[in-house]
This record gives C-alpha cells, structure tokens and sequence, in this order.
C-alpha cells in the first residue's frame, strides 16, 4: 500500500509539472464548453431576414411592422415574390425569410385561416430555431391583439427548415460535450503516459521490481480520475449556471455515472497501451478509436437514429452513446436509476472486458 | 566455489529483424566478483542482460541469477537483483531526491537502509538534490541511476554499459566506486564496449555475434596471447601498414592508435625491419610489447 501511495505521488509529479499538458487537460474542456455553449446559444441578435408580403394589407403590414421592429431582427427588405426569398438565401443575404400569403386580412374575416409561412436556413439550427420561435410569438401577439382571445380564427404558422430537418438543442449538446471531455482526457491521457513509459525505459526499471507493473499502471489512472472528476466539476457548473443546462435529477447519481464513464475510458486507455509501444501510435489509436467514434456515434452530433442500420449497430460499442442517455434520463428527465440501469450495465460490462483483456494481455516482460 | 550467476547454452532468436543474437552462452560469475562482459555495439550484451534481469525469455537454455532460475522465480528474483540499462532510464521530471526516494519505496525499503551501499556515490549528487534528474550532467545522472539501482540492498548487480558517454575521468571515478560496491558483497555484471575497462574487472568474457569468445581473467586473456607482438611505429602510418601488410611472413597486423601491431607466422622480425627501410621508411622503430586486452580480443576477432 506504501508503495501505491508513492507511485500515486509520483504520478502526481508527473501531471503537475507538465505545465502544459495540465493546462491543456483543464482547460480544454473548459474552453470546448464555453465554445459550444455560446455557438450554440438560443439568444440570437440581428438575424438578417426578409419579408415577402403578399398582401400588403392592414394585417400584413401591421405583422411585417413588428418584426421590423423587432430587435432579433434585422430587416433586409420587402420581397416580391417566393423566388426573391429564395435568391437572398442562395446568396447568403437573409437568414429567415416570412411569406404572408395573398389576401391575408381578407382570409382573416372569411375566417379561412390563413398560413403564414416561415423559411429558416438551417444551416445554422439555433438561429433558425429561434427566428422560427420569434416570429410565431409575433404571429400569436399579432392574433391575440388584433382578432382577440376568443377569436375563433387563428393564423397558422408553418415553419420550414431549410438544408437540415434535424435540429437539436443545446441541452443535447451538454451530456455529449460531458461524454467527449471524459473520453478524450481518460483514453488519450492514460494511454500516452503509460506508453511513454516503455519510451522512456522507465519501464524496463519498473518491471525489474517486486512491485507488480499492473499495479503501478492502476496507479497511474488516479490523477486521471482526479483530473477528470474536476473537469466534470467545471463542465456540470458552466453548464447549468451559465448555459442555463436543466438539472432535474440526483446530483449523487449522475456523479458516479460520471465516474463509471471516466473509469471504463481509464480501461480503454490502460488497454491501448498495452497493446502499443510508442506515444504517436497511442495517440493514433486514441483519437481514431476513440475521439471519432464518440463524436459520430454518441448521438449529440448526428442522430443515430437517421443512420443506416450498420452503423447503428456499431454506435452500441461506442461507450459514450449509453453515458449519454444516462444523462440526458438524469439532467433533463430528472429520473432515477430504474429507467437506465441497462445503460449502466453495458458502461460496467465494457470496463470489465477492457480490464480482463490488459490482465490476460499484460506482458510481465519486454517481449 | 558458489556462483551468482549461472548461464548454460542460452541462446536467442529475434525474428524481426532476423537476428542470431545469442548462440550457446555459456558462463558463470562467481559470488562477489567483478564480471565484465566485453564487446563491441551489437554483439548480445543487452540481450543477455535481458534474459538475466527476467526481462526476455531465452529459447534455449537456462540462466540462474542467485540460485533462481530466471524464468520460473522471475517474481523473487525481481526483488533480488538490481539493473541499470544501457539508457539513461529515470524519472527526468522528477528530483534527484524523488527519483531515490521513489524506488526505495518501490523496493519496500527506505533510502536510510539502504544508504551504507550508495553512500559514497550520492554523496556527490547529494549538493544536487532538489535538481531535476533531466537537469543533470552524464556523469551525475549516471551516479544516480547507480544509487537507484543499489537503494534496495540487491545481491546480484547489472550494470548495461554504465559508462557508455561518460567522459574519462567519470568513468574512472565509476570503476572505483563499482570496486568499492564489490567489497560491500555485491555480484556484478557489467557489460562495456571499452577494452582499458577489462582489465578491471575479475573476470571477462568477450563476446561477439552473440558467441562468447573467451572467458578468464585479464591477465590469464593476455597470457594466453599466443605469438610475439611487435608494434611498427613510422612517420608515415597509412603507407607503413600498406607495405607491412605485403611483408611475407605476417600473420596479423592492424593499426592501433598511432602505431601498427604486427604478430609474424616464423621467421624473424629483423627482415621485416630491413624489408621497411628498402621500401622507404628508414625511421621505422620497431618494438616487442606486451600484448593489450584489445589485441586479445583482436586476435579472437580473426
């Protein structure tokens, strides 16, 4: 046990001297939050956009009046027709276009609930999400005060999104981004510095002790974990305090969820490393295997339900994407653990194949 | 007579590349001596060293180090023995004082335990120790990776080239501290690339593409030196060894350092000294000498 500490100690050294790397390993994932989090902000300012009104009548003009003043908005200009919209977005110009059919106000008193239509570029989902989101309150404010309460017509806002269907919001973006950072700083960092090790001769040293080398690798995971659990700190803080993330469920339960994710990506990293025998290569396997499958298969990113089945079914191999529903359960659903214990399940049955495999793979020697 | 080490018929395989690295090593070291296993980069030392540190499997044979075999007590033996690989292998982040303190608890031992066997050499580090290890001289990161290896009180000492890039003076100071290491009670083995050296170990083998040439102490190698050895020195040192080369009698010459050493088949060497000063040296001295351990080992070379 006097031994462990030491080696604990000794790692210790290692990740607090390395000045760089520390700051890379704590504020990477700061940095990464912060940048996803305010890219992905629902606060849009000046969305460039542009108005087709087809009818140019009291209630049209009085819709288009105010959106024009609207501060979101930045008014480019009345369009003529459909296709005018449609050159602006070609070019870039507008970031939303509203078209308001012909006859609106008439449509209005002959009750034939009237369609306004509201094309976003979704090329950019939060903005449009959010132009689309504007402009229905105005729409509703407009019905509200114009026609009344109880008016029995009511103006029907049909929004479209252009180039991407899927839009996804921040509060997925957070339990991804936590699933990302944990990963990347658990499988990269373990594997390169056991590896650097066997570069450095340490390990030669190490081997040629009665101390047993698998347990000085454990021991190297503990700044990690240490490392990680801070990082998890920083990311839950930002997150909920300044990114307004919803914290519905146990604080307890999605910690050592969290800790269940960091450990199994520990054993990832200690089983890579077994397996390689320089930093460059363990770097390789660890952004290739790992940083890529976690982004694409995870689910933050791309739905996997829109992949084509193959690909779904290798999305169950990548941890993340079941650390990732577990999130979502706990933060957002606020629900207990009886709804994802077969999540957990799969994060411990994977930590216990990598951990078997680095045991039977362990070489005791050089060769 | 008791042994430390004990290696009969070891030999080695590497498949990539495919290289005989070791063939039918056979040598023992007797407790409490001074072993030097002497040859040049790539003959087998690290290898060998390997295979007796637990690190490698031999193919064939058997090796045991301080009456364990390597491969079956390879976990009591760890505990047994003390290594110091060819490169410099410590912690560079990590202080002087760390790095001794670490591997004293790494060994279940403390630095105060083991301090009588390494005090002599820390000492001179000691000034140093708040140092970074990656801070350090050659001769001083060389002393602490000897302190490293000596802290947990081994009985059996492997030292893989240890002054290999050290300049003359260390190397010298680090031979009287292995001498001093020796009198504690400590089996050595030292492997070195440098002839001077041999001569200051117990025993020596020599070894070559992973065959051993020949095993004894210094002075019995060079006693054994089978022929007269003459050394030609002359002004003009590449011709001399060209037209020295064409005198008929020679069995063996080669240059060494600024003269030329020549052993002769028969005949005597006064031919060799008028055939030289027809062909143009006339200040050519010739001199009978006592063969070096380099002439031995060149001689086995042949």
């Amino acid at each position: 046990m006097k031994q462990f500490k030491a080696f604990v100690i000794k790692e210790f050294y290692h990740v607090l001297r390395d000045k760089r790397s520390l700051l890379l390993l704590i504020g990477l994932p700061i940095v990464q939050i912060f940048l996803f989090g305010f890219a992905l902000s629902n606060e849009v300012k000046n969305a460039t956009i542009m108005i087709v009104d087809q009818s140019k009548d009291a209630a049209s003009l009085s819709i288009s009046e105010k959106i024009r003043n609207n501060d979101n908005f930045h008014f480019v200009g009345f369009g003529y027709a459909y296709k005018d919209a449609h050159t602006a977005f070609m070019r870039g110009e507008i970031q939303a276009a509203v078209i308001i059919p012909p006859n609106f106000q008439k449509s209005i008193l002959r009750r034939e609930n009237p369609t306004i239509q509201i094309i976003g570029d979704a090329t950019d989902p939060n903005t449009a999400t959010a132009v689309i989101n504007y402009v229905t309150v105005i729409t509703m404010n407009f019905q509200r005060q114009a026609l009344g309460m109880t008016s029995p017509v009511s103006i029907d806002v049909r929004n479209h999104m252009l180039y991407n269907p899927e839009l996804k919001g921040v509060t997925n973006f957070v339990p991804g981004l936590m699933a990302l950072v944990l990963m990347l700083i658990g499988v990269l960092m373990t594997s390169v510095s056991i590896v650097k090790e066997k570069e450095m001769g340490t390990m030669e040293i190490l081997l040629v002790s009665p101390f047993h080398p698998l347990a000085a690798i454990i021991a190297k995971a503990v700044p990690y974990l240490l490392v990680s659990i801070f990082n998890l700190c920083m990311i839950l803080l930002i997150s909920i305090h300044v990114l307004g993330m919803p914290m519905e469920g146990s604080y307890f339960l999605l910690f050592s969820m969290s800790v269940l994710l960091i450990i199994t990506a520990l054993s990832m990293g200690l089983f890579i490393s077994n397996q390689t025998s320089s930093q460059q290569v363990a770097m390789l396997i660890s952004l290739m295997g790992m940083l890529l499958p976690t982004m694409l298969f995870t689910g933050f990113m791309f739905p996997i339900e829109n992949m084509p089945i193959p690909l779904q079914i290798i999305s169950n191999f990548a941890a993340s994407k079941w650390y990732y529903i577990i999130v979502k359960n706990i933060m957002i659903k606020g629900l207990g653990v009886a709804y994802f214990w077969k999540e957990a399940l799969v994060l411990v049955g994977m930590t216990i194949f990598f951990i078997v495999m680095s045991l039977r793979r362990f070489k005791m020697r050089l060769a | 007579m008791n042994y430390d080490i004990e290696v009969d018929n070891i030999s080695k395989q590497f498949v990539k590349p495919d290289v005989q690295a070791l063939e039918d090593i056979n040598f023992n070291v007797k407790t409490g001596s001074l072993f030097g296993l002497i040859g040049a980069d790539g003959a087998g030392k690290t290898t060998l060293f390997r295979i007796l540190t637990t690190l490698l499997l031999a193919d064939n044979g058997s090796a045991k180090v301080h009456g364990r075999d390597v491969v079956k007590d390879f976990k009591i033996l760890r505990s047994l023995i003390g290594y110091m690989p060819g490169r410099f292998s410590l912690y560079t982040d990590l202080s002087v004082e760390e790095n001794l303190q670490f591997f004293a608890t790494l060994h279940k031992t403390t630095i105060e335990a083991g301090y009588h066997l390494i005090k002599d050499i820390y000492r001179q580090i000691e000034p140093f120790k708040n140092r970074r290890a990656g801070q350090l001289s050659g001769g001083m990161k060389q002393k602490l990776a000897l302190s490293c290896a000596l802290i947990h009180q081994p009985k059996v000492l492997f030292l893989d080239e240890p002054t290999t890039g050290v300049d003359a003076v260390s190397r010298k100071e680090f031979w009287n501290m292995l001498k001093n290491i020796k009198n504690q009670g400590v089996t050595i083995l030292v492997s070195t690339p440098y002839m001077d050296e041999a001569v200051l170990c117990d025993e020596i083998a020599l070894i070559q593409n992973g065959k051993i040439l020949s095993i004894a102490p210094p002075s019995t190698i060079i006693a054994q030196f089978p022929d007269v050895l003459y050394s030609v020195s002359g002004s003009q040192i590449g011709k001399l060894l060209e037209d020295v080369s064409k005198f008929q009698d020679i069995k063996s010459c080669f240059s060494f350092g600024d003269t030329i050493h020549v052993t002769l088949n028969q005949g005597d060497i006064k031919g060799l000294q008028k055939e030289l000063i027809q062909r143009g040296h006339p200040e050519v001295v010739i001199d009978t000498i006592v063969p070096t351990i380099e002439d031995c080992f060149i001689r086995l070379m042949q």
